[in-house]
């Protein structure tokens, strides 16, 4: 293809600049394609919100959630009212599987999602369609690369009294308690401390800047992938696991070694 | 001899004349000392082959230990400790803890089963030593002091005595003064009474001590909240933090429920509370935003925000104290004042 010298400047093409540029043409639009379907699969979060959109989302909304939540989300006796609660909240709350409620209890637990996350986004946006409520946040907000160190102090001041400083969860009153934060999606770390569910009290943007909240699912994530140097942590509960351990195995032990050290030989 | 009820019989036995006249009357059966039971013996002491094999025994605890102490250092070579690598820290503090355990384990195992198993099993008896020493002894003790006595003149020179004694007495004095001003110079009660808290001061966020607006907390939130100014203390921070921290909540109005003298503590269903425990002074901050209540992680004391804070459960014998607050011309939320009684636990001079 290059034994054409520099002076040569005829005006006639190369034979095979056509498939040349048919190749080209056809990079083009793949890496296009694939450029924005990236674009599309990373941010899985924050959806477009459209017509077909909420419309959809208005249908799983009937199917599944209106018995409780009403038939405009104005809530009933049985559930809350969704107007006004957001987008984040609906990924949340059924992001984790805890909508659909399983039975009425305390708590709400964590369980298997029932929806896949387009179906999730569709609820989200006819819910955001009915009052203006909390959204999807910058995704650099929920990246998890902020100041390990200071995400510490503000979860020790703000979240582990709840959560415990592992992030182990703890009990709370009359058959509530606060789930352990180990393997959570960022995003909803983040909507939980913007939405406040449950027994759990709202953290909005002046309390926790959103860089702040960073600093908290960095420490998270810390927490997540770094190994317990101690050996085993026994759950990380604290006096409860670990004293019930050095009674039974530790003081055990030492009382069957007594036995052993005082007893007769056969 | 005839069967007698025991405890009965007057003696008139051969050897009555040995006796203590005291003890006239005399039991015939008076237990006697049965000495050490017969030998125990061991499978090892009856059976050779068992001997061999409990001796094979122990040298194996022996030459795990020494395989374990070997472990342990080639595992501290094996596993070294990359900085900044946590699970590198985490296996060789494992299999090093393991190893040297196995080794020392090793070691204590087998000398206890060494001396349980093969060192000579008889019994005996160790005679307890009389503490005192021999008359001789004592008889020397006496005459060194006595000859001291003598010619130091120690109870002849009786002014001499009395001052020494008296100038004992006199040295700790100084040290009574000294160490008494260790004590804090102000009254403790006094302390313990008051906070940093005083009218105006600015309600600030923990750790940052950025103060906070009315305006920025939302229903449903809770803050953790410091005085303005802790947190740029340079001494005596954590002091005053122990007894000034306190949690911020906002209720919607209706839930609320406040007495007619407490209506103005509290701003648009804004309240503050000391998040010092009543029972014995844990932080109090776990907040279940839809039933209000507060629940201490300690002893389980429960406290319900909507009531002011009264106790519903657990040990805690008073409500949370509640600060007064209100807002400035800037919108920022302030302490009308430090609180109305003292915060945290009981204490003796508590009404005083």
């Amino acid at each position: 293809m290059s034994r054409s010298p520099a002076g040569r400047r005829t005006g006639r093409r190369h034979p095979f600049m056509g498939v040349a540029l048919l190749l080209l043409g056809l990079f083009a639009t793949g890496g296009l394609y694939a450029a924005t379907s990236a674009g599309i699969a990373q941010a899985s979060t924050p959806p477009v919100s459209t017509e077909a959109l909420i419309d959809q989302g208005e249908k799983l909304f009937m199917a599944n959630c209106a018995s409780c939540h009403g038939m405009s989300g104005e809530g009933s006796q049985a559930g809350p009212t969704v107007i006004g609660v957001g987008a984040l909240s609906v990924d949340y709350q059924v992001g984790t599987g805890r909508m659909p409620g399983a039975a009425s209890g305390p708590q709400a637990a964590k369980k298997t999602v029932q929806f896949t996350q387009p179906q999730i986004d569709a609820m989200g946006a006819w819910v955001a369609s009915l009052a203006p409520g909390p959204g999807f946040p910058d995704p650099k907000y929920y990246a998890g690369d902020g100041d390990v160190a200071l995400g510490a102090e503000l979860f020790r001041i703000n979240c582990a009294m709840c959560h415990n400083v592992a992030g182990a969860g703890g009990a709370l009153t009359e058959g509530k308690y606060a789930p352990h934060l180990r393997d959570i999606q960022p995003i909803h770390v983040y909507g939980a401390m913007v939405t406040g569910p449950q027994s759990m009290p709202v953290f909005n943007d002046q309390n926790l800047t959103p860089e702040q909240k960073n600093d908290v699912i960095t420490y998270l994530r810390y927490l997540d992938e770094t190994p317990a140097v101690g050996g085993f942590s026994l759950g990380s509960l604290g006096p409860v696991s670990e004293g019930l351990f050095i009674w039974l195995i530790g003081l055990g032990g030492l009382i069957a070694v007594a036995i052993w050290l005082t007893a007769r030989s056969n | 001899m005839a069967q007698k009820p025991p405890g009965t019989d007057v003696v008139t036995g051969a050897n009555q004349e040995e006796r203590d006249p005291g003890t006239a009357v005399m039991v015939a059966d008076s237990p006697v000392n049965p000495g050490l039971p017969p030998e125990h013996l061991r499978i090892t002491d009856l059976d050779p082959k068992e001997e061999k094999k409990a001796e094979r025994r122990i040298a194996m605890f022996f030459a795990l230990s020494i395989f374990g102490s070997l472990f342990a250092a080639t595992s501290y070579i094996i596993f070294p400790i990359i900085p900044g690598d946590m699970q590198s820290v985490r296996l060789n503090n494992m299999f090093v803890g393991l190893g040297a355990s196995v080794g020392l384990l090793g070691v204590g195992i087998g000398a206890v089963h060494w001396a349980k198993s093969l060192m000579h099993g008889h019994e005996l008896v160790e005679e307890r030593h009389p503490t005192s020493g021999t008359e001789e002894e004592r008889a020397t003790a006496v005459e060194m002091f006595s000859q001291a006595n003598r010619e130091s003149g120690f109870t002849r020179r009786s002014l001499v005595r009395n001052t020494l004694i008296g100038a004992l007495i006199a040295t700790p004095i100084p040290a009574v003064v000294l160490f008494r001003d260790l004590a804090p110079a102000e009254d403790p009660t006094v302390v313990i009474k008051k906070t940093m808290w005083a009218a105006g001061t600015r309600l600030a966020q923990d750790p940052s001590g950025i103060p906070i607006k009315a305006s920025q907390v939302t229903i449903g939130s809770a803050f953790q909240v410091i005085p303005e100014g802790l947190a740029e203390l340079e001494y005596h921070r954590l002091e005053e933090k122990a007894k000034a921290a306190v949690i911020l909540m906002r209720l919607p109005i209706n839930e609320l429920n406040e007495s007619p003298e407490r209506e103005s503590w509290s701003y648009q269903g804004i309240v503050a509370y000391s998040k010092i425990c009543t029972h014995v002074g844990c932080p109090v901050a776990l907040y279940e935003q839809q039933t209000h209540h507060l629940l201490c992680p300690c002893h389980q004391s429960q406290f319900d925000v909507a009531n002011q804070c009264e106790v519903i459960f657990g040990p805690a014998a008073r409500a949370l104290p509640q600060l007064p607050i209100t807002i400035d011309a800037e919108g920022y939320l302030i302490a009308q004042s430090d609180f109305t009684e003292p915060v945290g636990p009981s204490f003796w001079e508590r009404e005083r």
